[in-house]
This record gives C-alpha cells, structure tokens and sequence, in this order.
C-alpha cells in the first residue's frame, strides 16, 4: 500500500485556505448587499408564505451581474451567493492542477468528471 | 405582519442557533433550517430549501480549512465519489421541482427522524478490514490517517456499494437542500469501512462540492431568495464557526439528546404537516 504523498497533503491545505478565504469573501459582498437591501426595503412587509420565485433577474449570471453594477441590494447578496457557489467549484478546478502536477491522470479525468457536471448544472440553468 | 427588518433580525438569531448546536453536536445547522422557515417562520418549503442549500455550502467550505490541517480527509476518495454525489445532486434538484410541497416536507420529516436515531445510535467502529480490494486499489483509495499511536494505513472495500449509496446521498441532498452528511459518512464507514475520523472529514469536503451542482437548478428555479438566504447563510455560518470555537473537547452527550429530541418534534410536524397540505 502506497502512503499518501507529502504533496497530497500541501495540496489539501492550499484548498482549505482557498475555501476559507471564499467563504470569507463571499460573506462579506452578501453583508454589503444585506446593508443597502435593509436600508431600501427594511420596513416593508415580507411575505414569503406563497411562492412567486425570486424576480427573473435574480436567477441569471448577467442579471445579476448587472443588478450589482446598479447597486441593487438584492443583486449583490445574491452576487455575494454566486460566488460562495464558486468556491467549491474552485476547489475542484483547483484539485484538477494539482492532480495534473503529480501526474496522476485517472484522477485528473475524475476531477474533469466532476467538473462537467458541476458546469452542466450552473452554466446549463444559469447562463442564459 | 412581519417588516422585512424584523423578519431578518429574528430569522438570522434563529439561523445563528441552529449553526450554533449543528456544530457542537456535529448533527450539522443545515437539517434544522427548512423545518425552523417553514414551520415557525411560514415560509413556502421550496424558497426554505433554497436558502438551506447556501448555508450548508457556507458551513461546510468554512469548516473544511480546520479539518484538513489535521491531514485526515481522503482527496482521492472524496473526488471520486463526488462523480456520484453531484449527478445525484442534479437529479434531485430536478426531482425537487416536480414533486409537490407536501410530498417534499413527508420526506424531509423522514430523514430528520433519520437523523436523530443516527444521532443517538452507540458508535461502533468496526474492525479494520486490511484484505486488498482491486478496485479500490485501482482507483488509489487507500490511504493512512495519524492516530495518537502513529500513522495508520486502511484499506477501502465495497467501492461499487459506496458509490451506489453516495449518488443516493447527492439526491436526498439536491432534493431537501441539505448537506447529507449523514448518510455520507454511514456509506463510508458502514459500506466502504473507511476510518470514522477520515469519513467524517472526507463527507464535510464533498458537501460543499455536492451542493454546488444542484445550486444552479435553484437559482434558474428562483429558489435562492436574496431576502431569506442572505440572513440563513450569514446566521449559520457566524454560528457555526463559533461552535467549532467552543466544541474543541467538549462532546456533551446532553446536548445531542436534546438537539437529537428537536429534530424528532421537528420531523413528526413536518410529516403531519405534509400530510394535512399546510407546507
């Protein structure tokens, strides 16, 4: 049984600082959106008991993208969201290199594997 | 009726708390947020799901830069089996917009049951299995973990099995917007006879990886709702991280009895209210 590789775990710590460091960010651009939404709509009535969805342009990258430039509240929280949806994602592309710098290519075509789905999923309903 | 400042203010104290006993019992925030939106907060289940699938993204990326310092999680085993987690993840996601709310809530109430008697269930860790097994072998799953008495090699069985329970995980997953982390560790530890330790660590990375691919049918969906994800998603991270602060020893038995009795008053309502059509 082969041990595994002082490179398996540098590698695994890279990836735990990348996701901590998503995660951090993420939260923080959710916290800015969470900020200006309050302030616009904080004494409105909220009424989430019958579902209607959340607003077309809350559902699609370029809506929210463009939402954000507008400085909408909910645009940049859900922005905030889209890239705590990035971090994992990154992890896996992350594991993908260095899978490919230890030369392991079966897993390097396992990381691929996983890849494709998480990019059939999110661009295939998001990017339209 | 609720302002949306208030609405916000109660629901992230609501979601700070269930992050905050999800992490000192490690029974996980996630499984507690839809039934605390949809039964105290009256919010539709499918916008419930949605919020809970961001915070369980959260939790588990902000965990995982704790866990795998102790160099104990499995990369390859992880990566492997996230072919089968996020297929199914996708799946249930699709499963989830079909399905009716009542028939979503039946099964959330199933699997939190499920969870709380995994919860009090003796943990017994079963012998290590050390006979190679060729898939295993072919696939490079086997590893070693520190352990007070040096570094151990375990060797994984039932590859096919495990694979098998995994995609079945990713489904519950994508259709209840939770983390299944109980059913993730119960395939590799039970079926897969990977080390408690290494499957528990192995099953928080794959978590946040699995809820990803079913993130994009939500949000095409409309699920993830900025004005109920956004204080789930802050609340239970803040109080996740801060349980890992106070957990470091601390494994009150207490506490998962009583967590463990929430979660079972929490499933039978969601069942009753699944059959009654009030989710």
């Amino acid at each position: 049984m082969k041990p595994q590789s002082w490179n398996d775990h540098r590698i695994e710590v890279i990836i735990g600082v990348l996701l901590r460091a998503g995660v951090l960010i993420a939260a923080a651009v959710v916290l800015i959106g969470a900020g200006i939404y309050l302030l616009r709509h904080g004494s409105e009535p909220v009424d989430f008991r019958t579902f209607r969805g959340a607003s077309p342009q809350l559902r699609t990258f370029s809506g929210i993208i463009s939402g954000s430039i507008h400085g909408s509240g909910k645009s940049i929280i859900q922005l905030g969201l889209l890239l705590l949806i990035a971090t994992p994602v990154a992890r896996v592309a992350f594991s993908a290199i260095a899978f490919w710098l230890e030369r392991d290519y079966l897993y390097v075509g396992i990381t691929l594997a996983v890849l494709a789905v998480l990019a059939y999923s999110l661009l295939g309903s998001a990017m339209r | 009726m609720m302002t949306v400042i208030t609405f916000t203010l109660l629901l992230s104290l609501g979601s700070f708390l269930a992050g905050f006993l999800g992490a000192l019992t490690g029974l996980g925030g996630g499984v507690v947020i839809v039934p605390l939106l949809a039964l105290v907060f009256g919010v539709d289940i499918r916008y419930a799901i949605g919020a809970s699938l961001v915070s369980v993204i959260a939790t588990s990326s902000g965990a995982a830069a704790a866990y795998v310092r102790e160099g104990l999680s499995n990369i390859r085993i992880g990566m492997f089996l996230e072919i089968a987690t996020t297929v199914g993840a996708v799946v249930g996601a699709m499963i989830a917009t079909k399905v009716g709310t009542g028939t979503l809530g039946i099964i959330f109430g199933l699997v939190l049951l499920y969870s709380a008697y995994l919860s009090i269930r003796p943990q017994t860790e079963l012998p290590p299995d050390t006979a190679p097994d060729r898939l295993a072998q072919a696939l490079k799953l086997n590893g070693t973990y520190p352990t007070r008495e040096g570094v151990k090699a375990y060797a994984v069985h039932r590859v096919p099995l495990g694979f098998g329970l995994m995609f079945g995980a990713g489904t519950l997953s994508g259709l209840l917007g939770i983390g299944s982390g109980a059913v993730k560790v119960l395939a590799m530890d039970q079926a897969m006879r990977v080390p408690f330790k290494v499957s528990t660590t192995t099953s928080n990375f794959m978590i946040g990886v699995t809820a990803a691919a079913s993130s994009g049918v939500y949000l095409a969906r409309g699920y993830i709702h900025p004005g109920i994800a956004m204080p789930v998603m802050l609340g239970v991270l803040a109080g996740s991280l801060a349980g890992a602060r106070v957990l470091v020893k601390t494994k009150s038995k207490s506490l998962r009895v009583v967590f463990g009795a929430v979660i079972v008053v929490l499933g039978v309502e969601m069942i009753f209210n699944g059959f009654t059509g009030r989710l």
